[in-house]
């Protein structure tokens, strides 16, 4: 990986040699519970992307550990991260475009608030994957809208207001257009960040880039922090002055992959679908193993005893 | 699917995946999403199509993975494509483009047109069951050149109407697709575990036109909704050679194994 490990204590010092050497502040390094305290508010629109590799999962259990509440949250694949957002209650509306557990079935959580409002009733914005990957780059763009042709002659502009036929003024032609995106958070989890705070990623980046240009505001979790990146073909740099703050969270995509670092453990993605089926086990699951602990490392701790008792 | 199927060394399943791997041309610009279709098309490219083009949703190009993907953003899509980019890149600049040949398809529903509902049953307000939703489907089915859906033929999901159109086939029937506007062909084939389905040249409504081995009309008859019509002359599927089961079987050992590895 030809990275170093660095740990919280000694991450803190290289936010301070970046400022002597008056580097800019942006991309400051911070723990995960302090980003998530400063800037997620009750009621924000919140987008955790990563298109089924880089799953921001340390992020989304430490805004359950800290009880957000009315969230719209955004995501084009909810996965088992938002499954076990909107079961502990934490959003108002869920605006997607695919809601499954990938690769093995139905997320539990995500049908139960949708087909019997438990634990609260969801509002639901759905659109096609097209049609959300046009809406953050209509949103990173600063435009209010982005146009394509789709949805034309499907239920999906019966059932979400924001999509819209649109005329085009050259041709006549009518098209679809589709409401830009602006979240007030986007998080994502990346593979490494540099001491100045720049953001590297790699591998499928998805929509993560769009995601977090769209956004006022933006957190990045990441594997580790290194002296220099690598040149990876296809990867992407996130600049620090696009960053707001970088928490270092070392497997903080499990059970998603991290190119260069992990692989997905396809057994918790089995896993979870007898978690998340019943309400009571969901509960039960998720006291012992994300509200009962203090970080991501002890979360995965846990689940591993768990695990060794069996 | 009694007596002969039982009798003979395949599953319906490896028909059915087998019948759609056959489906894609050497060269073609396919996309692909994961499961069946990703099976299929990794089947061709081992066999009779080497050279077909893999683009999934994720964004990898002339994707070659060794092992069937666990799910889309698997690390084996983008080990040695040609190319990775973005989302909007894959959908803009590929699909909307025109460059997709080929796009594969499931369907939790598909109507007599090739309408597919993927979104939900019963009410859309009051759904009796809330299914995963487009992803990226309208778009394969609006704008691949041609479409190949692969599903399970029951009566379930073969059903005269439609709760929810999530992705577009022929419509209405006849020239109503054409009224869209949209640049692909529509499905060409309905590939199921009894047989095949393709559109009359005028009505376009799906019409029976081959079984796989040990199918009966009957039978696809009492999987299908709708009074299924079926074709003066219904050919029979050639069961899979030896050569395409061995390598279908190989290449579920191989993820088999690399899901062991990873678990």
């Amino acid at each position: 990986m030809g990275g170093m490990d660095i740990g919280q204590d000694e991450s803190q010092s290289i936010v301070s040699r970046s400022q002597d050497s008056g580097v800019r502040k942006a991309g400051k390094i911070m723990s995960l519970r302090e980003a998530v305290a400063e800037f997620v508010r009750d009621g924000d629109s919140v987008a955790l992307e990563g298109f089924t590799h880089l799953i921001p999962s340390a992020a989304g259990h430490e805004i359950i550990r800290q009880e957000k509440k009315d969230l719209t949250l955004i995501r084009m694949t909810p996965d088992l991260i938002y499954d076990a957002m909107i079961g502990m209650g934490c959003a108002r509306k869920l605006i997607f475009s695919w809601g499954g557990n990938p690769g093995v079935g139905s997320l539990h959580r995500f049908r139960d608030a949708i087909e019997n409002g438990w634990p609260e009733p969801l509002e639901i914005e759905e659109h096609s994957h097209a049609g959300m990957a046009n809406r953050y780059v209509a949103g990173a763009s600063n435009l209010p809208f982005a146009v394509l042709r789709g949805y034309v002659g499907t239920d999906l502009p019966e059932v979400t207001s924001t999509i819209k036929p649109i005329t085009c003024p050259f041709t006549g032609e009518e098209l679809m257009a589709v409401l830009a995106l602006n979240p007030d958070v986007t998080i994502i989890h990346a593979q490494q960040a540099d001491r100045r705070g720049n953001v590297a990623l790699w591998g499928i980046t998805g929509i993560q880039k769009e995601a977090a240009f769209s956004a006022k505001k933006v957190i990045v979790t990441v594997e580790e922090v290194v002296e220099k990146f690598e040149a990876r073909p296809f990867g992407i740099v996130l600049p620090s002055v696009a960053v707001n703050a970088i928490s270092i969270e070392p497997r903080g995509a499990f059970p998603s992959y991290a190119d260069g670092y992990y692989d997905r453990d396809n057994s918790f993605y089995e896993a979870w679908d007898p978690i998340s089926r019943d309400r009571d086990e969901f509960r039960g699951w998720m006291e012992r193993h994300i509200l009962g602990v203090d970080s991501f490392a002890d979360h995965l701790r846990s689940i591993d005893t768990e695990e060794a008792a069996r | 699917m009694t007596g002969t199927v039982e009798k003979d060394p395949y599953t319906t399943d490896e028909m059915m995946t087998v019948a759609a791997s056959r489906e894609l041309r050497d060269g073609a610009v396919c996309f692909v999403g994961i499961g069946l279709p990703s099976e299929a098309a990794n089947l061709a490219r081992a066999t009779h199509a080497p050279d077909c083009f893999l683009v999934y949703e994720s964004g990898t190009l002339g994707a070659k993975p060794n092992v069937l993907p666990l799910s889309i953003g698997d690390g084996v899509l983008a080990e040695h494509a040609d190319s990775v980019v973005s989302v909007p890149e894959v959908f803009n600049y590929w699909l909307q483009a025109g460059r997709v040949d080929v796009g594969f398809l499931g369907a939790a529903q598909i109507d007599r047109f090739g309408n597919i509902n993927t979104t939900v049953v019963g009410p859309y307000g009051d759904p009796k069951v809330r299914l995963p939703g487009a992803g990226g489907a309208p778009e394969i089915a609006a704008s691949a050149k041609e479409v190949i859906v692969m599903l399970r033929h029951t009566s379930r999901a073969f059903v005269e109407d439609l709760a929810f159109v999530t992705s577009v086939g022929y419509r209405h029937g006849g020239g109503s697709r054409q009224e869209l506007g949209y640049s692909g062909g529509g499905p060409a084939v309905i590939i199921t575990d009894l047989g095949v389905l393709r559109p009359d040249p005028e009505t376009k409504e799906f019409v029976l036109t081959a079984l796989h081995p040990g199918a009966t009309v009957e039978e696809a008859r009492e999987a299908t909704s709708w009074d299924l019509k079926v074709a003066g002359e219904v050919d029979s599927t050639e069961p899979p050679s030896d050569k395409e089961l061995r390598v279908l079987r190989e290449l579920r050992a191989r993820t088999e194994r690399a899901r062991g590895t990873r678990a």
